[in-house]
């Protein structure tokens, strides 16, 4: 599967949730382009509309906190987002992220120095991210042994399948 | 080095002597759980992998989300589910009438015993930790992937220890506990560990306390929260659940990242202000806070001692006129026993509306939406922005004795103010 991309900031902060990233009232679909109709709509009711695929969705500390709905990286997925980068994730999300095959890249209190739409070139494999509007490159934490095996086959079924 | 409790079921789980903080390890489970939203996603997975189910007698869907269901499209996914079961034979799905909220009707049901490892599609698993069991919140994939092969991977987390010591006092709820911890170490103070709770003041944590402690472990990002398990636990599953349970300790010289020390004794009535789990104030520490609606209910606090404490405040009052107040008593056991105990009765002779067992208001689904600018006192475990309907809504968690007083007075308030 692709390891690189490029695409746009949207930036959010600390503590987003699964709530706001797909409300519970859109919860009795899980078809993926239903749910990425309503994509953050409770934190920016701009993004779903205005979301391009291959930009690039940046958030704080504990991102993707609260509920363990998976409806969350789908919707974010479906979106066209093929990363999210935080300073730390939220072990469920980030769980589910890796699941469905959209690549979750933690990079510390670095993510302070990403800003709203600057444009971003990512390298999931080595773990890179270079901010191509300041200059600036940043180095994500690692995926621990086999977690690098799924997120390489594109989630966690590809994986058991290949197996 | 020793292993901490959460460590020491792991390790069994994965059939290996010992494990450190850190170990990548893959686990046989013994619960596999999922409801009526991540059922659906799993189902679909499950079918994507193409085996049979790995064992039909440990596996519990539990409808509780939108059902009774709330419109046309959450009916499609509870009858996904429905199908499921029927065609997997299923030994734990439940029907509606019959069902409850899956964190209080699998305890309750002695589905989840001591020593056992479950997951479920639902953040709030971790609830089974009061047990001494180790749960944990995982997505639909991890569920579907595990409905079909039994197993599940898992990061060894290391741990804090909740050290408790001194009495609760009597007007203090295993919420006021539980918010004070998030407050203290904050929403993401436990990310990626176990929080274990030990020292002489679990004794006097009733199980019900311990149910709602261990709920909100992932409201401080924990993986599980863990009590160990004691004479309360041995008499609460005592005609539960067979006594050949496997009962862990936490070895002495296991590591811990660092220890959180509550003297009980000192501990107030306190509420989370909106929008994080972790804004806890002490209630007297702030001004009058008008309130529109009340929800005594969910897994957090929706089992029969909470709702004795709401009743036993409610009793020769009524709701505030300007106050909707309502119960959800967390299943139907939770239901009868209620109307046999008299509190049904007292709810709604002091204008309270009483539901039928559904997760609905809590995380926003319905049966009690909040409208612009509304405020709520909830006993659930969520204040997040629009977790409860408009996003311009406000919930202040709060434990079912602040609840009630709360919905008599109108305000955010404690029992002591209710003359």
């Amino acid at each position: 599967m692709t390891m690189q991309y490029q695409g746009k900031v949207w930036r959010y902060g600390d503590n987003v949730d699964t709530d706001v990233i797909i409300p519970a009232r859109y919860l009795n679909s899980f078809d993926p382009k239903e749910l990425a109709a309503h994509c953050m709509v409770d934190i920016d009711e701009t993004f779903a509309k205005n979301v391009k695929a291959g930009d690039i969705l940046v958030g704080g500390q504990n991102f993707g906190c609260g509920s363990s709905r998976e409806h969350a990286p789908i919707a974010i997925k479906a979106c066209g987002v093929p990363v999210v980068i935080a300073a730390s994730f939220a072990r469920i999300f980030y769980r589910n992220a890796i699941n469905v095959g959209l690549p979750a890249l933690e990079i510390g209190k670095d993510v302070a120095e990403i800003h709203v739409e600057d444009i971003l070139s990512i390298d999931t494999a080595a773990g890179t991210i270079r901010d191509e509007t300041t200059g600036k490159v940043f180095h994500a934490t690692p995926l621990p042994g086999f977690i690098q095996d799924i997120a390489a086959a594109g989630g966690l079924v590809n994986y058991v399948k290949e197996r | 080095m020793g292993m901490t409790m959460t460590q020491k079921i792991l390790a069994k789980h994965a059939g290996v002597p010992a494990v450190k903080a850190g170990d990548l390890i893959t686990c046989s489970l013994d619960r596999v759980l999922a409801n009526d939203i991540t059922a659906p996603p799993a189902i679909a997975v499950f079918k994507k992998i193409g085996k049979p189910v790995f064992d039909r007698e440990k596996i519990a869907l539990i409808p509780d989300h939108f059902t009774p269901n709330k419109d046309i499209k959450s009916a499609g996914l509870a009858k996904i589910v429905r199908d499921f079961a029927r065609e997997h034979q299923i030994k734990y799905y439940y029907e509606v009438g019959r069902v409850g909220i899956e964190h209080v009707l699998l305890p309750e049901q002695g589905i989840v015993a001591p020593g056992m490892m479950t997951i479920g599609a639902d953040s709030h698993t971790c609830t089974y930790g009061a047990l001494g069991g180790f749960a944990t919140g995982v997505g639909s994939t991890d569920l579907g992937v595990a409905m079909a092969t039994g197993k599940a991977w898992f990061k060894v987390p290391d741990a804090i220890r909740v050290y408790l010591t001194g009495e609760k006092p009597a007007d203090i709820t295993g919420k006021d506990v539980m918010l004070t911890l998030i407050g203290m170490i904050g929403v993401d103070g436990a990310l990626y560990q176990s929080l274990e709770f030990q020292g002489p003041g679990v004794a006097s944590l009733d199980m019900t306390d311990r149910f709602t402690i261990a709920n909100m472990a992932i409201e401080a990002g924990a993986k599980n929260g863990i009590f160990p398990v004691d004479e309360q636990t041995r008499a609460y599953e005592k005609g539960r659940v067979s006594d050949d349970y496997a009962v862990y300790k936490a070895d002495d010289d296991a590591p811990y990242a660092r220890t959180v020390e509550i003297d009980l004794s000192k501990l107030k009535p306190v509420v989370a202000f909106p929008h994080l789990p972790g804004n806890t104030k002490v209630i007297g520490t702030f001004g009058d806070i008008p309130i529109d609606q009340v929800v005594i209910g969910s897994c957090t606090n929706g089992r029969l001692e909470d709702l004795a404490i709401a009743a036993k405040i409610f009793e020769g009052h009524s709701v505030h006129p300007s106050v909707r107040c309502i119960v959800i008593p967390g299943s139907q056991q939770v239901y009868r026993d209620a109307m046999k105990a008299g509190y049904i009765d007292t709810f709604i002779a002091a204008g309270c509306a009483v539901s039928t067992p559904t997760c609905g208001p809590c995380l926003g689904g319905y049966m009690g939406i909040l409208a612009a600018g509304e405020r709520c006192v909830s006993t659930t475990n969520r204040n997040f922005r629009g977790r409860m309907g408009h996003v311009d809504s406000e919930v202040y968690l709060a434990g079912p004795q602040v609840a009630a007083a709360s919905a008599i007075l109108g305000k955010i308030a404690t029992p002591k103010e209710v003359k």
